[in-house]
């Protein structure tokens, strides 16, 4: 594998034929294409790309007004721009941005964790295994059923960081399993098949998992254990909740382990080796399936320790749980450019921080009513912006024809 | 082929044309929206609405049951059994309201429906069911714009053929008010909703009062009721610094409400206050609400006794208990009892024996219903005003003492009581 590859990525064929090039940029085919920014406002446009351009050119204005009048409001709530914008404008102080930011990071780094298995399975396989979501939902659960025993022995309170691991591992190992049960019953039985079948079988598995938590576990939301006081409390350091310290600094731990798994160790090569061409590393003597399994179960690993930091941060867990932070994290995946495994931590964490800063930063500025019921919106068109720019993501490479799912 | 088209219409008509002959006997003009025979052998058919799985199922499945009891309790309309058939759910939602609703109407023999639990469930629900020719009778839906501003204005959700015994959240808001404005003397306040009916009627209700009583309103937002990370909400309702914070919202919502609420710069010390969608064991056994105030219904039920079972609370309770080992998990059970016991009386009076036949007028049904006045129930007396309301307006604040072990004492630990 070339030096500089994503690690556990696709990079498969780099596009060096021009008429990919353009099929994927809608223009029609004809004069071979030149490069360059004035050469592209030269070449012959359609009407999709008047189209793109025009809501490009509006998102800009969006932003940099939005943007633009905030700073006003940050200056003098009275200034007449920022009223112009928006009569009630406040504005925000330096601990509530802080705040807002902090959060946003603490949550975008738990996207970026869920984000890894979509990641990865996309780069082995092709296909997006939708069900990742639920496998994080149950390492979510395991750590709730794990972490109320331990209360219930007292060990919780007495020994908070052994309990943590404790759970840590017990939920590593449940979401693990999960996600290679998953991939046995489900998805190597269609190996081979047109990538939307397995694609379609995932969103099954996906329903049968939530189901399944209502009926073992119950349809109502449940608690995880009052955390200690230090975990709750704010710290001197920036004033952060210790939780948030804690969701970050694992994160960001299980990120480079992640890293040195997949780019240092010999089943890390075995998996990039898979990902560039399954045939061909099948006949340098890897073993496909087992390299399949592996990478289904790290994956997990990751799904299972993003759903013990998400029970540490909101302490409730419910069988939905899984749903919208999986298709959160899957744009995370695609934002970062799916298949290259930084991308997906990058994804994570700018969505997580533009849905948490977008709304106050861009949209109430502008006199948006109810912006907060629109984080959603923000996240999902932060992946609509980047897409519109970046067509493969922000670290992505793009793909021939053949290879797009 | 037309041959079989034929007989096959020939075979539709048959029945049509003995339907036709067979009527016509003389009896009482039926009301405008006909009339349901029962006949000898079958039974009245009723059916439940209510809120029975997912996150408010504590506060639908106690509804649900004290439908149950309730037609136990009061036995044959005139000799006739009732029927609940399967308990509908509401979902707590829109959909499921409307879902569950085209259901029941499929069904023609129905005369009147319990539920919904929740206001946001009603609003799909109501407009199918009455439009049927049935009643709705809900135990749980305090939403203003279901019924009326209590000013004589329908609200733009009202169904004639839509009654309540819940409260109407105007009074509730205006408890609320009072009790912020008056008793914690505080004067700032914001307001949190999640976009349903019944959270945005009453944090509007509590906003419009607050205002009243000569308070300011710093924050009117919304939050998604899937949403867990509720710093950037906070913050935005930080950003005007208010005293006290209502959010009359839901579980999941409302957890991570009040756990990161303290954590939000600028409502560290902000008093923390919900209403009854909150108000239930589970909620109040988290660390995080300790100390928090809840407005909601008087469950403060005494010797009030139904007068068409001659039931108590006490006897109700402990009923509910053999049958379920727990206790309710939220108030608004005794509503539901009384919805439940206005029906088939009402039902009783709309309906004479035509041989072996029970046929009941389904305009008579609500023409009894707009008439209830001094109607003694579990919840106090009853009188039904020209927009369905019919419940007992008596709002209690109770405080979280804090703990698990004290999530029962607080439900009663009332500290402040509100009737208009």
């Amino acid at each position: 594998m070339e030096e500089g590859a994503p690690p556990g990525g696709a990079p498969r064929h780099r596009p060096h034929d021009d008429t990919e090039q353009r099929a994927h940029d809608g223009a029609p085919t004809g004069a071979p294409r030149r490069r360059g920014l004035g050469a592209r406002l030269l070449r012959p446009r359609t009407r999709v790309d008047w189209f793109l351009t025009v809501i490009r050119v509006a998102v800009l204005i969006v932003l940099v007004v939005g943007f633009a009048a905030f700073i006003a409001q940050e200056i003098d709530p009275d200034n007449p721009f920022a009223r112009w914008a928006n009569p009630d404008a406040t504005g925000l102080t330096g601990p509530q941005f802080r705040g807002l930011v902090i959060s946003g990071i603490a949550q975008g780094s738990m996207y970026g964790l869920i984000a890894l298995g979509y990641s990865m399975v996309y780069g082995v396989l092709g296909f997006i295994n939708f069900a990742h979501g639920e496998v994080f939902m149950v390492g979510a659960m395991t750590g709730m059923i794990t972490s109320n025993k331990l209360a219930d022995a007292g060990l919780w309170e007495s020994n908070f960081i052994g309990s943590l691991v404790f759970i840590v591992v017990v939920s590593i190992i449940v979401s693990s399993l999960t996600a290679v049960i998953m991939e046995r019953v489900a998805y190597r039985p269609l190996r081979g098949s047109p990538r939307l079948i397995p694609l379609i079988t995932s969103i099954g598995v996906s329903f049968f998992l939530q189901n399944a938590s209502v009926v073992l576990l119950g349809p109502a939301s449940k608690s995880y254990p009052d955390v200690p006081d230090w975990v709750k409390a704010k710290h001197t350091f920036l004033q952060i909740e210790g939780a948030k310290i804690l969701v970050i600094v694992v994160a960001a731990l299980s990120m480079a382990a992640l890293w040195y798994y997949v780019d240092r160790t010999k089943t890390g090569k075995a998996m990039r080796a898979v990902a560039e061409d399954a045939e061909i590393a099948a006949l340098m003597g890897i073993d496909v399936n087992r390299t399949i399994v592996k990478v289904f179960a790290v994956g997990g690993a990751m799904a299972g320790m993003a759903g013990i930091l998400w029970g540490i941060l909101f302490r409730s867990v419910i069988h939905t749980t899984g749903f919208l932070p999986g298709i959160k994290a899957f744009s995370a995946a695609v934002v970062g450019g799916i298949g290259h495994l930084g991308g997906a931590m990058a994804g994570g964490l700018s969505i997580g921080v533009a849905e948490s800063v977008g709304p106050l930063l861009i949209l109430e500025p502008l006199g948006v009513s109810g912006v907060s019921q629109l984080r959603d919106a923000v996240a999902f068109s932060m992946l609509i912006i980047v897409l519109l720019v970046k067509p493969a993501g922000l670290f992505g490479e793009r793909l021939p024809a053949e290879d797009r799912a | 082929m037309t041959k079989r088209v034929r007989k096959l219409l020939a075979l539709l008509f048959v029945p049509a044309l003995i339907a036709t002959a067979c009527t016509g006997s003389d009896r009482p003009e039926a009301g405008a929206l006909g009339v349901v025979e029962v006949e000898s052998g079958s039974a009245v058919q009723v059916r439940s609405l209510n809120a029975i799985t997912g996150d408010v199922a504590f506060f639908g499945l106690p509804l649900e049951r004290s439908v149950v009891l309730a037609i136990e309790d009061y036995g044959p309309i005139h000799g006739f059994e009732v029927d609940l058939g399967t308990g509908l759910d509401d979902l707590c939602s829109n959909d499921g309201g409307q879902a569950a609703a085209q259901i029941i109407v499929a069904d023609e023999d129905v005369l009147g429906v319990i539920g919904t639990s929740c206001s946001g469930a009603a609003v799909a629900a109501a407009p199918l069911i009455t439009d049927a020719g049935m009643v709705l009778i809900s135990g749980g839906n305090t939403s203003p714009a279901l019924t009326s501003d209590l000013a004589g204005t329908a609200g733009e959700n009202y169904n004639v053929g839509y009654y309540r015994t819940a409260h109407n959240d105007l009074f509730q808001g205006a408890a609320m008010a009072k009790f912020v404005f008056g008793e914690l003397g505080l004067t700032t306040a914001a307001a949190i909703h999640d976009g349903d009916p019944y959270t945005q009627g009453l944090a509007q209700a509590f906003a419009d009062a607050f205002e009243a009583e000569g308070g300011t309103v710093t924050g009117f937002t919304a939050v998604n009721k899937e949403d867990t990370d509720m710093v950037p909400v906070l913050t935005e309702i930080a950003a005007g610094s208010p005293e006290a914070l209502f959010f009359p919202i839901f579980q999941p919502a409302g957890d991570f409400v009040a756990d990161q609420a303290p954590g939000v710069s600028g409502l560290e010390n902000t008093v923390l206050l919900a209403a009854d969608g909150l108000l239930n064991t589970n909620y109040l056994a988290l660390s995080q609400t300790a100390g928090m105030y809840f407005s909601g219904p008087d469950t403060r039920f005494g010797e009030n006794v139904n007068q068409s079972t001659g039931k108590t609370a006490q006897d109700f309770l402990a009923a509910y208990e053999e049958r379920w080992g727990e206790a309710p998990a939220a108030p608004f059970w005794a509503h539901g009892y009384d919805a439940t016991t206005l029906l088939l009386d009402a039902i009783a009076a709309a309906s004479y024996l035509d041989g072996d036949t029970l046929v009941v007028d389904r305009q008579g049904i609500r023409d009894h219903l707009n008439s209830v006045e001094g109607y003694s129930g579990l919840i106090g007396t009853i009188n039904c005003d020209d927009f369905g309301d019919c419940g007992a307006a008596r709002i209690t604040v109770v405080q979280n003492i804090g703990g698990e072990e004290n999530a029962e004492a607080s439900m009663d630990n009332v500290v402040f009581s509100f009737a208009p």
